[in-house]
């Protein structure tokens, strides 16, 4: 970097002598050596808007970070502080790749509270559930495979089998989650192409970014049409015990053993900076994954693991999921009432039982992708529906998020939205159009977008 | 000149414009360039935090690499006069004159310079007249192909090229989406060049101009901020007399709208080696894609010390207010 500095007397020309790039540079020396999953790869303005997003003055509903403050953090300061004097030793080492022997019994625990009679031995601990999805597509996606997802899906899965080549397929929802009959037509389909998908990727209970849940007798009509289709089903259940009524409900693995992977996570009941998670496969899918685990990270960390298992052990853990639901269900009231309150008439939105979002769907002709540049001026800020569908659609629906910000900061956040929505008519009212051409969705998934 | 005179230097970056992400890219690159030939120096946020902090501990000297409004409107570098803080780049008032396209578009027309046909209208317009009927007269004004974007902003948010009059509606809302006045502009076809002007104490002087090669043809965010998308040469691909012609046009464009220090301008260069200015940033990027940077580099020059220059200058000057 010891270059000539410019001097004031000496005119500078294009003529001098420089670090000329005559015969052109795209900034990239590998430009031409990526492999092929990574052609998406690239920057977006509209993810580029969710830098503004962060600040304080914009309310945030589009973050699906988890109210971490409710969580009693000197205890758990305490906790770690102990593990590292008394175990530090096994905390800081090297550990299995199947992960904590103590933890996958705690997790055959856990599981139960949504009817899962799971072994230990079954159980493989992953960072985070995402890095589970990440090993399932590795083991059963080839590119160009074909997976079934709900419409819409949870962005950071639809991103998964996108940077393994599968290609996606789309069922129906509606306000009671995926359609049996969608699913058995898209199966019907698929097979009169010669295709037949390696799995269907579910959100049973309270789904993002829908916030709609499978009732009982759903659950076990797709598990029917599943079992009879040989369709292996992905079960994701981040979000299974925070409902706000009733008991938790039954996940799908409970009434399949050999036909469902499921996949569970810490991060929405404890703490997502630990990023610990897991999946609870079959015998032969877990030996599988195991060694695509280790593959991939040869285990996952020790420490956090470990911080988990004290933490269930030592701490009132249901009771601090219980403070996590009424947090929550009195901010998804919150935002129900403010919809209702401030939005103009031509919405419309789900009412979810649990979980962390609402979907909501515009008036038509509006376009929530083309309107996010306005709604970051009006310091409010969502996911734009595009990104939850791999083939362009939902660009009248947004993802709204209401786990994080307060009460007030909702209610103060959807009034500025319904105001941009009322600015975003009249636009669509004068030029007859809200559509752009070309929408991929917003590729990658941030973490805080999640 | 030791760096260690500079004494403590703040690079602003980040703000709430658009283009946030941008800004963020552009001062954590500069402060490295700036740490790596030893200056002191801290990347801050223009955030409710800024103007008590510069009261209790005032920065011996800003770069302001806020981009977009806010940044470039003037309007900061309004707050940092009254503070008597010391900057780099042009002042509120030549600021504002530039960020605003149209304006600083009759401001190059009028010192002679080429710039492209074009029509600013507000949103409000096309809805109190009648949307359809304006568009077809834009369409049969300017002609197609054209060129939509918002009048104020940076890094292409909200502009578009239209080839048909039927996506022309689409591109205006997504024009709209970024602020509340349209400039439509009859696309000019040719080799896009940016030039960047920097004056160090001797007068402003043009830096080799960059040839700017995007894959799809247009130079978009995607296109400007993924690393690969873009092929870059340096000095342009023109006959010495363009080149020539070029730096006279940014250097021409720097002198009429009052700038001072760093400026970029952006132009295109038909087959014929006619030139069009299209417009100019005074807070021009500064990220890993940027092409102020490369600008520099081709000239053989070291971004760190250029900005060094740059910032013992403003030092020097003082303050505005």
């Amino acid at each position: 970097m010891s270059s000539p500095s410019p001097s004031g007397e000496t005119p500078l020309s294009h003529r001098d002598q420089g670090r000329s790039l005559r015969h052109g540079s795209r900034l990239d020396s590998y430009v031409d050596a990526y492999a092929e999953r990574t052609l998406g790869m690239t920057a977006s303005q509209i993810r580029s808007l969710f830098a503004v997003a962060s600040r304080p003055e914009v309310v945030s509903l589009a973050g699906g970070m988890p109210t971490i403050a409710s969580l009693p953090l000197d205890v758990i300061g305490d906790r770690i502080a102990e593990l590292v004097r008394s175990d530090g030793q096994a905390a800081l080492q090297y550990g299995s790749g199947q992960g904590d022997p103590r933890l996958r019994e705690q997790i055959t625990d856990v599981m139960r509270t949504v009817g899962i009679a799971g072994h230990p031995d079954d159980v493989v601990v992953t960072v985070g559930s995402q890095q589970a999805l990440d090993l399932v597509t590795r083991i059963f996606i080839d590119p160009g495979d074909a997976v079934l997802v709900e419409a819409p899906s949870y962005v950071g899965a639809l991103s998964t089998f996108r940077s393994y080549q599968a290609s996606i397929h789309h069922v129906q929802m509606d306000d009671e989650g995926l359609v049996p009959q969608a699913l058995r037509e898209a199966l019907a389909a698929l097979a009169a192409a010669g295709t037949r998908p390696k799995f269907l990727y579910t959100i049973p209970s309270y789904q993002n970014p829908a916030g709609v849940s499978q009732p009982l007798a759903r659950r076990r009509e797709i598990l029917e049409i599943a079992r009879a289709a040989e369709l292996l089903v992905v079960e994701d259940d981040p979000y299974g015990l925070l409902g706000f009524s009733g008991e938790p409900p039954r996940a799908l693995r409970a009434d399949s053993d050999d036909g469902v992977i499921y996949l569970g996570s810490f991060s929405k009941t404890f703490a997502p900076g630990l990023r610990v998670g897991w999946a609870l496969a079959p015998h032969a899918v877990r030996e599988k994954l195991v060694l695509a685990a280790e593959a991939s990270v040869l285990c996952p960390p020790a420490f956090t693991q470990m911080v988990v298992s004290r933490y269930l052990d030592t701490t009132d853990w249901m009771g601090q999921v219980k403070v996590f639901r009424e947090l929550y269900r009195e901010r998804r009231d919150a935002m129900l009432q403010a919809l209702t309150a401030h939005f103009p008439p031509g919405s419309h939105w789900t009412r979810p039982d649990g979980g962390f979002y609402v979907w909501l769907t515009l008036p038509e002709g509006l376009d929530s992708q083309a309107m996010l540049p306005r709604a970051v001026t009006a310091r409010v800020a969502y996911v734009p529906g595009t990104a939850f569908y791999a083939d362009g659609f939902g660009t009248r629906s947004m993802r709204l998020s209401y786990c994080y910000p307060t009460p007030e900061r909702i209610d103060e956040g959807i009034r500025r939205l319904a105001g941009v929505v009322e600015a975003e008519i009249d636009l669509v009212a004068t030029f007859g159009t809200g559509h752009l051409a070309g929408r991929t969705g917003l590729g990658l998934p941030a973490p805080d977008l999640t | 000149m030791h760096v260690t005179d500079l004494g403590h230097v703040v690079v602003l970056a980040g703000g709430l414009s658009h283009e946030r992400d941008v800004s963020l890219r552009s001062g954590t690159r500069v402060a490295e360039e700036l740490r790596s030939v030893g200056v002191d120096v801290e990347v801050r946020d223009a955030d409710a935090s800024f103007v008590a902090e510069a009261l209790r501990t005032p920065p011996d000297v800003v770069l302001p690499l806020l981009h977009g409004e806010q940044g470039e409107d003037g309007s900061l570098r309004t707050v940092l006069d009254l503070l008597s803080v010391p900057y780099v780049g042009a002042d509120p008032v030549a600021s504002r004159t530039a960020f605003d396209k149209p304006i600083a578009n009759g401001v190059a027309a009028a010192a002679g310079l080429a710039v492209p046909q074009s029509v600013v209208l507000p949103h409000a317009m096309f809805r109190d007249l009648g949307a359809q009927v304006l568009l077809d007269g834009l369409v049969s004004s300017l002609g197609l192909p054209l060129a939509v974007q918002p009048a104020r902003g940076g890094s292409a948010l909200g502009a578009s090229i239209v080839h048909d009059a039927a996506e022309l509606p689409s591109a205006m809302v997504g024009c709209f989406a970024y602020g509340q006045d349209a400039m439509v502009q009859r696309f000019v076809a040719g080799t896009e060049v940016a030039v960047a002007v920097v004056d160090t104490g001797g007068g402003p002087r043009a830096l080799p101009p960059v040839e700017i090669v995007p894959d799809g043809g247009f130079y978009d965010y995607q296109a400007r901020y993924t690393a690969g998308a873009t092929e870059f040469f340096v000095p342009a691909r023109l006959p010495a007399p363009v080149l020539d012609e070029v730096a006279r046009v940014a250097l021409t464009a720097h002198a009429a709208l009052g700038l001072r220090d760093l400026s970029r301008s952006d132009m295109i260069v038909a087959p014929d080696g006619t030139v069009t200015w299209l417009e100019v940033n005074v807070a021009p990027g500064m990220t890993e894609t940027s092409l102020v940077p490369l600008a520099v580099s081709g000239a053989g020059l070291d971004l760190g010390t250029l900005v060094v220059e740059l910032l013992a200058q403003a030092q020097a000057r003082g303050t505005g207010a």
